[in-house]
């Protein structure tokens, strides 16, 4: 008898390019196209209504072109766990594909998925599609560790296979006798829901900017080519003030939520290139929105703390300032820089900004200026960005705020300079912040300098109709910078004794660290005994004591990825064998009772699941207590994991990063 | 048990989940732990002598140290070895203001019950609350039988001990100024300190004090620094405000008496746009260098534009300069006529001019030059590459923003790694934003 197939939609929202579609009808007698929505879950999450909007339209887009096929779209309204039993029942369900997720959460859901499968006896079948490698290769041919800086991915991109060509899109022949039963009250039971459904209130609510869905999507790509055909110039492009707006070639989102394949935008690349540069092959460069989505994927694939600074081995521990009231003047466009504020009202209500404003107001919440933890400013995103994925999302915001990846943080975005130089005359900044108007370019950028008599007449009188400026941008970037310099000074210094001495230590300080790190004593006795003895056990506090070296160095020499990039991950091995309880226990035997209290540990990033991290994948929302239970079905993959972790080998590898974690988690 | 994970949560700041999951996680360690134990028993380790231990415990972090002290009473006497608390580390932190973890109240009342007199080199790490700046006020003034030879006062986020009202801070801080005696490093970054309580620092540490970072310490004034350097002789490395700074503080600290000054380092921040700065003399600078004449003046710009006006129209021995704001064109024309001891250079942003000559005459006139950063600045690739060429493999950190490089009709993006790799002699590629 002919299987009768589910195709399980999460991204990859589209019939093109879609190789687990492809395997769902190869030979199958019946298929049914299955997306989850919790309509329950939908209102109370933290993904905006322009996300969800997006989404909608792509699962109506998803559903009309199914029509055409004599198809539909399923929209369950559930949660897959609870209802994937179910249906491989009613359905009698022989298999059940779906697209490969990378992210750590998504593994863990699909694998919780298979199981139930396989206890249905539905066979299971599983296709890469949204990137455009198999990331764990990408790992393997690093040595098992995911690469950290984009330049060694970009070498070990060089050296793969290019990737797999895109698959043909689905189509009444390769339906052939393939067919979706369809009952009479589908729209009722499967329909694709409103916003309204979702209990989204949508009055007011102005047309979207980014219509969703895959049509969209092939419209787009086709208009992306004609222009760079017709620019004939494939270097990224310069930034100008007309690039800070919408634009009906832009991609992002279409490749977050699946609705394009990467693969076939990397063929389309390929091919306009060669015709318009002659038989030159093309450049990695050419590739360098997608690669960047990729280098993202590989670094979180195996990393479930990968949007956490706590726990997270590849993120440096900063100690960035708690501060409710500042960061909800940056996510509500109330800083009282006009450049940021427009950044985010354009955010807020459209759902996408150009690159370089999301580094702008990135750098602006986190080392430039607010000082505030990078997952801050994540979470705003994840709300309201529609391309923001969990691994690009996340990893970009450790990027920009210099948590991750050995970035040079000597450079800070200017709020008032860097708009200014992009769009001098200030068009961007009226068109989303109405009550600047009525500014000449020259103040529009700093209104708090404009004379009262400009003021009065751009009827905007500053600290009345428009806030002023929240920080003194220079004193900020004075003490931000500073702190930065100190916190990757230690950092370099623990590299060197990090590696637990199989090393040179002078590997870190190469550079000739400098004075202004921290006081520095030049005492050789005290300082150097100390700092060497004590430099690792409970090195911070050796650390006032001395750079040995000094020069005014703020240029970091980074040590070279092959040593210390592959050892940064995977470092739960010696993090779990180094988690100690209570830095009470000092005060031991006399107080014996206490022992129990001020329990430091950092969280086994191997075992932990964190909670929040339920909410992150608003396609397929999950309540915490399925998540619970889909842990369950997956233990014994864990635990080999974990298993593999804790054997010697890795246990070498060691890494400042981690080690400064630790050495802060402990104290 | 439940019920004394509780104030761990409470340490936490709140953090995420976790509670149980460390409960289990802890027990997991302890096992592996007695499991490791066992098979490396019969080896006697209570007989090991305590001058190994000592060096042993040296390499462990504290709270290894404190499970080991646990093990028998030999060790629990190594572990409260004074060699073993010279420095220490307070971290200050509330839940409210801060993701990391404070050092424990407990431990803090250990210290200084059974170990104040050990220590010799603390600092304090708070957070951006006042609490936390009155909390290590309050450890300062409980440190009266110990002799620091380091302090450092350290912000982690927004400075709180600015918050603190003047004197209660001061006389925290006098306390050790007092008792100390020996004070060699003292790191007080934007802190009320004031003239007086420098005095009181002068008159019981002159002879040892080596290190001084005060920038922005407001209630300082150019005279309250100038009695530093007069008396403190030994005083080597010094960070300021430009406000500061005068040519009586660098006569000062260049004359006969006074050891070579090792570093200098200023901060140039402007309060409000079009702010005037005062300028120091050329015959100031002459004597620091003909007295010191290995120095480092580090000299940090946070200015706008317009406010460049006094800097760089005379020769100025700096050797490392980060401006931190948009500079001119002109000015940085100014620097390679002006600057013939720099070493590196960072350029944060630039108006949209390219900065083709200037950079070629920094690398015809600044010969020590060894380190450079472009942020938002426009360099033609030939301009760049011609740079690179003149100053060849001295160029020991190169980090160019690839924005920065602007394609022309000799280079393109995709060939410059190249060329420059080549006048290098090392591989080397512009610096990568993510395109997201």
């Amino acid at each position: 008898m002919a299987p009768n197939s589910i195709h399980w939609f999460r991204k990859g929202l589209r019939l093109h390019d879609n190789p687990a579609l492809r395997e769902a009808i190869r030979g199958a007698g019946t298929v049914r196209c299955v997306y989850f929505l919790d309509p329950w879950f939908a209102g109370s999450s933290n993904v905006g209504v322009n996300r969800w909007r997006f989404l909608l339209q792509c699962l109506e887009d998803l559903d009309a072109s199914l029509r055409k096929l004599n198809s539909r779209l399923f929209v369950i309204r559930g949660q897959p766990a609870n209802v994937f039993p179910r249906l491989f029942k009613e359905w009698k369900i022989s298999r059940l594909t779906f697209e490969y997720d990378s992210e750590p959460f998504g593994k863990e859901r699909d694998a919780a998925i298979k199981k139930l499968a396989m206890e249905a006896g539905v066979e299971v079948i599983v296709k890469i599609s949204h990137t455009l490698y198999d990331l764990d290769k990408i790992i393997e041919l690093n040595g098992g560790q995911p690469p950290l800086t984009y330049k060694r991915f970009q070498t070990l991109i060089s050296r793969m296979d290019p990737p797999e060509m895109p698959v043909d899109a689905l189509s009444d022949a390769l339906m052939g006798r393939c067919v979706t039963p369809v009952s009479e009250d589908h729209g009722d039971k499967y329909g694709v829901p409103s916003l309204e459904e979702l209990g989204f209130d949508i009055e007011g609510l102005p047309s979207a900017v980014w219509p969703g869905g895959e049509t969209e999507a092939l419209t787009r790509i086709e208009r992306h080519l004609e222009r760079k055909a017709w620019v004939a110039n494939f270097e990224r492009p310069r930034m100008n003030a007309n690039s800070l707006l919408a634009s009906p070639t832009g991609l992002s989102s279409y490749l977050r939520f699946g609705c394009l394949s990467c693969r076939l935008f990397y063929y389309k690349l390929t091919d306009l290139y060669r015709k318009v540069k002659k038989n030159s092959s093309p450049p990695l460069s050419l590739y360098g929105q997608l690669l960047w989505r990729e280098f993202f994927y590989t670094a979180a694939t195996n990393n479930p703390r990968f949007d956490k600074m706590e726990g997270n081995p590849i993120c440096v521990r900063i100690p960035w300032d708690r501060n409710p009231e500042a960061l909800a003047k940056w996510a509500e466009a109330k800083t009282g820089f006009p450049w940021i504020d427009a950044i985010m009202t354009q955010l807020r209500q459209e759902g996408w900004i150009h690159h370089l404003a999301r580094h702008a107001v990135a750098c602006f919440l986190t080392r430039g200026d607010l000082w505030i933890s990078w997952e801050e400013g994540m979470k705003v995103f994840e709300e309201l960005l529609l391309d923001a994925d969990w691994s690009v999302n996340a990893g970009s915001w450790m990027w920009l705020s210099c948590s991750s990846f050995f970035q040079q943080f000597f450079h800070c975005y200017c709020p008032v300079g860097f708009g200014r130089r992009t769009d001098p005359n200030g068009d961007f900044i009226r068109r989303y912040l109405p009550v600047l108007r009525g500014f000449p370019a020259k103040y529009i950028y700093d209104p708090w300098n404009a004379p009262e008599s400009v003021q009065a007449a751009a009827k905007c009188i500053i600290g009345v109709h428009y806030p002023k400026p929240m920080v003194h941008h220079a004193e900020a970037s004075r003490l931000n910078i500073e702190r930065m310099k100190q916190i990757y000074q230690q950092l370099s210094r623990y590299r060197g004794l990090g590696l637990l001495a199989s090393v040179p230590s002078t590997n870190g300080n190469g550079n000739g660290g400098m004075m202004a790190y921290s006081p520095g004593e030049q005492q050789p006795g005290a300082n150097g005994n100390n700092s060497s003895s004590n430099g690792h056990g409970h090195g911070v506090s050796g650390s006032p004591v001395g750079t040995a070296n000094g020069s005014g160095s703020i240029l970091l020499n980074f040590d070279s990825e092959e040593q210390t990039g592959p050892s940064a991950v995977g470092q739960q091995t010696t993090q779990q064998q180094r988690i100690k309880p209570p830095s009470q226990t000092q005060t031991q035997q006399q107080q014996q009772q206490q022992q129990q209290h001020g329990y430091h540990s950092v969280p086994d990033t191997s075992q932990t699941i964190t909670s929040s991290r339920v909410y992150h994948e608003f396609a397929v929302p999950q309540h915490p207590g399925l998540h619970l239970h889909t842990r369950g079905g997956i233990t014994g993959k864990r635990e080999r994991e974990s298993e593999r972790e804790g054997s010697g080998e890795e246990e070498q590898a060691s890494c400042s990063v981690h080690k400064m974690q630790r050495q802060s988690a402990e104290t | 048990m439940k019920r004394s994970l509780e104030p761990s949560e409470q340490q936490d700041g709140g953090g995420t989940s976790g509670t149980v999951k460390k409960k289990s996680l802890k027990k997991s360690q302890k096992l592996r732990r007695d499991k490791h134990s066992e098979e490396e028993g019969g080896l006697h380790w209570e007989r090991l002598p305590q001058e190994i231990l000592l060096h042993i415990f040296q390499y462990l972090p504290l709270l290894d140290r404190a499970y080991a002290s646990q093990v028998c009473r030999g060790w629990n006497q190594a572990f409260h070895m004074p060699e073993l608390w010279r420095c220490f580390e307070f971290e200050l932190n509330q839940p409210a203001s801060s993701y990391l973890k404070a050092t424990h109240p407990e431990l803090i009342k250990q210290i200084i019950k059974r170990h104040s007199n050990h220590l010799q080199y603390v600092s304090f790490k708070v957070d951006s609350s006042r609490e936390s700046a009155e909390a290590a006020c309050d450890i300062l003034s409980q440190l009266v039988n110990c002799s620091l030879k380091t302090l450092g006062l350290i912000s982690t986020a927004r400075p709180s001990f600015m918050e603190l009202p003047k004197s209660h801070f001061i006389s925290a801080l006098t306390v050790v100024f007092v008792n100390s005696k020996s004070l060699s490093s003292l790191k007080i970054d934007d802190t009320p300190v004031d003239d007086p309580s420098l005095k009181v620092l002068v008159a019981n540490n002159s002879d040892t004090l080596k290190l001084l970072k005060m920038s922005s310490c407001p209630h300082v004034s150019p005279a309250g620094i100038l009695c530093v350097a007069d008396q403190c002789h030994g005083l080597r490395e010094l960070a300021l405000n430009y406000h500061l700074l005068s040519d009586e503080l660098l006569i000062a600290l260049s004359s006969e008496k006074h050891v070579h000054l090792e570093h200098l380092r200023i901060d140039v921040v402007s309060e409000n746009p079009g702010q005037q700065f005062h300028t120091i003399k050329k015959s100031s600078w002459d004597a620091m260098v003909r007295h010191s004449p290995k120095f480092n003046l580090v000299m940090y710009f946070f200015l706008y534009e317009d406010e460049f006006g006094p800097f760089f129209r005379d020769e100025i021995p700096v050797t490392h300069l980060y401006f931190g704001r948009s500079v001119s064109k002109d000015v940085l024309g100014r620097v390679g006529l002006t600057c013939p001891r720099l070493v590196e250079l960072v350029v944060c942003a630039n108006g949209l001019r390219p900065l083709d000559e200037e950079l070629i005459r920094i690398a015809q006139r600044c010969t020590q030059l060894s380190a450079i950063g472009l942020g938002e600045c426009e360099v033609s690739c030939s301009a760049f590459v011609e740079f690179v060429k003149m100053c060849g493999d001295r160029l020991t950190q190169l980090s160019i923003m690839e924005e920065v490089l602007v394609p022309d009709h000799r280079y393109g993006l995709d060939d410059i790694h190249w060329e420059v790799s080549k006048h290098l002699g090392r591989v080397w590629f512009p610096d990568m934003m993510p395109t997201w």
